[in-house]
């Protein structure tokens, strides 16, 4: 058994024989923020390779192939470049605030990593609230992105730092009524217990009509809230040159365009944990051949293979869709999804209250 | 009515965002389609058509021999003065004074590739190269002689 | 005249002011301006309250140019101005030169001349639809608009030897005879075209936030497109009728069957719509021609030295954003006395204050797409 709660089992088990249960737990969550920081590497080179590969693509194009092989060393490449480069700090910005803006764009992705269940139980922190902390969490974003657009002293900057305010703030309200209709049916935050509620069957599957309604619209809202195109009027390079991040380079703002992929990761973890299973493998039916060789792919496989497809599915949303006007991306919430997701919970409310759902 | 209106609405939205999903899907996955070359690599395949304006050169043959009887076509041809034609006296064997070109001068950095030099030669002595990579590290290396040293003109050129 | 505005001379660091409004700088160098067009808007919020052109970035004084070079080398140099219907501005100043001459153009120079400027409109429009989609910040389109015009490029390159700046159109008729391929590329570019032009609408065209973009935004009424002399798609858009390859026929174009496309309405939705009509027209034109290139020379006999008499020469054409004018005067020398260009870009460019006024930033870069501009030919 090589899963990764086995191994996660060991190295505490080790660690508590070694020292004692409070330097453990030190050098447990030290290795849990190298770990992250690791991860976040990681994802952020893989993501910036797929994204460009997934444009090429749809645009028949053959995308990043010079460096390393099938240009798998393009993001490396690329990070290199950026580290490299000055990071400037305009004269008139407010500099602390100028500074500080990547950073908290950073943690509080970092901070929305915890609840988030990787494999079978191996999860940093299972806390009781798990969806309630990531929806609280994840507004936090737009304080960074105010920051850097108010800071710049740049009309353009704040431009969309107000843009982008307007935009989280709305779409938060949909995503998260759309989270409600999962959490009415499953009864609690948790998210291992999600998970588990989804044991005979992924909620996209079981045949509620609420969950896919929320599905649909959990997409939407999240594809906003992370300022992807179609709804990425915060940087919308066409109108706004670059938006909130004009003014930023170097590795600076390399962290906010890293922090805007760990979110996507992010939502998309979450999107696969609420509504495809997380890390539960694909059943049908009870105990047959297919569903013991499903058991038989790694969690963790079942995990990010969820997840990047949803993510897959926001880079084609970008690379397909004309941007929005910003009066037209706030009728869309507020006309449209708003409405569409209050009934849509009013109905699964009905559903569990009646005990009709399974 | 209100309600029919609504959902109509948001159907035909989806459709036709649906559409073109359908289309970006489709390109991404026949990689047949990609039509973009890779082109330092392909440089050896790479054939342009013979009209291609790449730069002015002056054809010799094997003895060392061109058709330019300097004759300043070119050089009132060409509207950017990027041919400078600079002529000497040569001796025929019969003892005659004869005018032909010291050199040809010409200066790529200033030529816009027009033609009008090549349409302007009566005796066909230059024409355009299918060249294209004229990229160089010192401007002065883009100032060419396009006459060969010690060549003559052709028998029979007038 | 020049006009110094608040914003050059602005001094606080405030960013508003203590109305609300503010001034931003849209270019020189900004995306959406596709040159070095400079904008200064007047802004509440994100709604437009003025839009206000500086131009003369790059400037390079063609028409003072053209002064001190012969009636055959100004031609090449008209090819720097509307970039994109280089064959169309070549075409414009041959037949001014033909005019003062008095030529008689070979019937095979016409059929050639006539098809290298519908190939160089339909690879015109297409960047236009690229570029119109990149605006709105949609990227694909803009690869998909590409490969069509790349094919075109392909034709132009093998027959004039160039991709972008030809100079294929002399005095007399035209440089070179036509490629032996020409024909047979052209026709597989017909093909490609009619396999793929379905796509533009599934991508674009039809998409709902496309059209939500593009309705009833930057409207502009016929009266308004007349007088602030607006031609080409920018004004059929608002139903002017103003193609001058009907009103003024040049070449063979009165022998030709096309429509002169006209929409209603006026907003960028329709200007974007005439563009893609007119695509297909031009596509019915060379469809007509190709196989009907007649025998016959490709260049009329003209001197060496040419010398136009004394007087004024005027002709126009329909370029692939509007009326392009060549004005010649000759004082009888081999070199002309003056020459003015009325260019499309310029008029088109001149409306766009009057009809962003009061709409959103997102949309001002719409109606700039709308009205296709090219900045060095407003600029020449």
């Amino acid at each position: 058994m090589w899963s990764l709660s086995h191994i996660a089992n060991e190295i505490h088990r080790w660690l508590n024989d070694l020292f004692n249960p409070t330097w453990a737990l030190i050098i447990e969550m030290v290795m849990a923020g190298v770990a992250v920081i690791g991860l976040f590497a990681v994802l952020g080179l893989v993501l910036v390779l797929m994204e460009r590969r997934v444009a090429a693509w749809i645009q028949i194009r053959l995308g990043p192939n010079r460096v390393g092989p099938f240009g798998l060393m393009q993001s490396m490449a690329d990070t290199l470049k950026l580290i490299v480069k000055e990071g400037l700090t305009p004269d008139g910005a407010d500099k602390v605030m100028f500074n500080i803006a990547p950073f908290i764009a950073m943690i509080v992705a970092m901070l929305l990593m915890a609840p988030i269940a990787f494999a079978k139980d191996f999860q940093l922190w299972d806390l009781n609230i798990g969806v309630l902390f990531v929806t609280a969490v994840s507004s936090l974003m737009v304080v960074s992105i105010l920051m850097a657009g108010w800071s710049s002293n740049n009309k353009y900057s704040l431009m969309g730092a107000m843009r982008s305010g307007a935009q989280i703030v709305s779409y938060e309200l949909s995503a998260g009524l759309s989270i409600m209709t999962i959490i009415v049916l499953t009864g609690s935050l948790q998210v291992s217990d999600i998970i588990h509620a989804q044991n005979n069957g992924w909620w996209i599957f079981k045949g509620h009509f609420p969950v896919w309604v929320a599905f649909v619209i959990y997409i939407i809202a999240v594809t906003a809230e992370t300022n992807r195109a179609p709804f990425d009027l915060a940087e919308a390079e066409s109108e706004l040159t670059a938006g909130f991040h004009t003014e930023y380079s170097g590795m600076k703002f390399a962290l906010f365009f890293l922090a805007e992929y760990i979110n996507v990761f992010i939502v998309c973890a979450i999107g696969a944990t609420l509504f495809l299973g997380g890390w539960m493998p694909l059943h049908f039916g009870t105990d047959n051949a297919f569903n013991q060789a499903m058991d038989w792919i790694p969690s963790s496989v079942w995990f990010f293979g969820k997840t990047f497809f949803l993510i897959f599915l926001i880079m084609w949303f970008r690379w397909t869709f004309p941007r929005l006007r910003i009066d037209q991306l706030l009728n869309l919430e507020w006309k449209y999804l708003l409405p569409i997701s209050m009934i849509n919970l009013l109905l699964a409310t009905a559903m569990a209250i009646l005990g009709w759902h399974f | 009515m209100f309600i029919t209106n609504y959902i109509k609405e948001v159907w035909g939205a989806v459709k036709s965002l649906a559409t073109g999903m359908k289309r970006t899907i489709y390109y991404f996955t026949h990689h047949k389609e990609i039509i973009t070359q890779e082109y330092p690599d392909n440089r050896d395949t790479l054939v342009l058509p013979e009209r291609f304006k790449g730069e002015v050169v002056m054809p010799h043959n094997q003895d060392n021999e061109h058709r330019c009887t300097g004759c300043t076509a070119c050089e009132l041809a060409c509207p950017n003065g990027t041919i400078k034609v600079i002529t000497k006296f040569d001796l025929t064997p019969e003892g005659k004074k004869k005018k032909a070109i010291d050199k040809l001068v010409y200066h790529l950095e200033l030529c816009t590739m027009c033609n009008l030099c090549v349409e302007a030669c009566p005796s066909d002595a230059i024409k355009m190269a299918q060249t294209y990579e004229h990229s160089v590290f010192d401007r002065n290396q883009l100032t060419k002689i396009l006459n060969n040293p010690g060549s003559k003109i052709m028998e029979g050129v007038e | 005249m020049y006009r110094q505005t608040e914003i050059v001379q602005e001094k606080s660091p405030g960013i508003v002011g203590e109305s609300g409004e503010f001034t931003i700088n849209v270019g020189p160098q900004h995306p959406a301006t596709h040159g070095v067009l400079h904008l200064v808007i007047t802004l509440s919020g994100e709604t437009i309250l003025k839009v206000e052109p500086h131009l003369g970035y790059i400037h390079r004084s063609i028409e003072k140019m053209c002064e001190s070079l012969t009636y055959r080398q100004f031609i090449y140099v008209t090819s720097r101005m509307d970039y994109l219907s280089a064959h169309i501005n070549n075409h414009a100043c041959a037949l001014a030169v033909e005019k003062g001459l008095q030529l008689e153009i070979p019937p095979r120079a016409q059929v050639i001349r006539v098809l290298m400027d519908e190939l160089t409109r339909v690879a015109s429009h297409e960047l236009w639809w690229g570029a119109m989609a990149m605006d709105l910040g949609a990227f694909t389109p803009f690869f998909h608009a590409f490969r069509e015009r790349e094919s075109i490029n392909d034709i132009m390159e093998e027959t004039c030897g160039a991709r972008l700046t030809m100079n294929y159109m002399v005095p007399g008729g035209v440089m070179q005879d036509i490629h032996p391929n020409f024909q047979r590329r052209v026709k597989e570019f017909l093909k490609l075209y009619k396999q793929k032009i379905h796509e533009y609408d599934e991508l674009v065209t039809g998409n709902i936030i496309f059209q939500n973009r593009m309705k009833n935004i930057g409207i502009l009424s016929p009266e308004d497109a007349v007088s602030y002399g607006c031609t080409g798609p920018t004004a059929r858009g608002s139903a002017v009728s103003c193609d001058i390859r009907k009103i003024y026929p040049y070449e063979i174009y009165d022998k030709l069957e096309f429509d002169e496309v006209l929409e209603e309405g006026g907003d960028s939705f329709a200007r974007y719509m005439v563009r893609i009509r007119e695509m297909q027209q031009s596509i019915r034109i060379i469809e007509q021609l190709i196989d009907n290139i007649p025998e016959g020379e490709f260049q009329a006999k003209t001197k060496a030295v040419l010398k136009l008499p004394k007087g004024e020469f005027y002709t126009r054409v329909e370029t692939a954003r509007g009326e392009l004018g060549v004005y010649i005067v000759s004082e009888g020398g081999t070199t002309p006395y003056r020459i003015k260009f009325r260019s499309p870009g310029f008029s088109n460019l001149s409306v766009l204050d009057h009809i962003a006024r009061g709409s959103k930033i997102g949309d001002l870069v719409a109606m700039m797409g709308t009205l296709d501009l090219v900045i060095p030919d407003i600029d020449r």
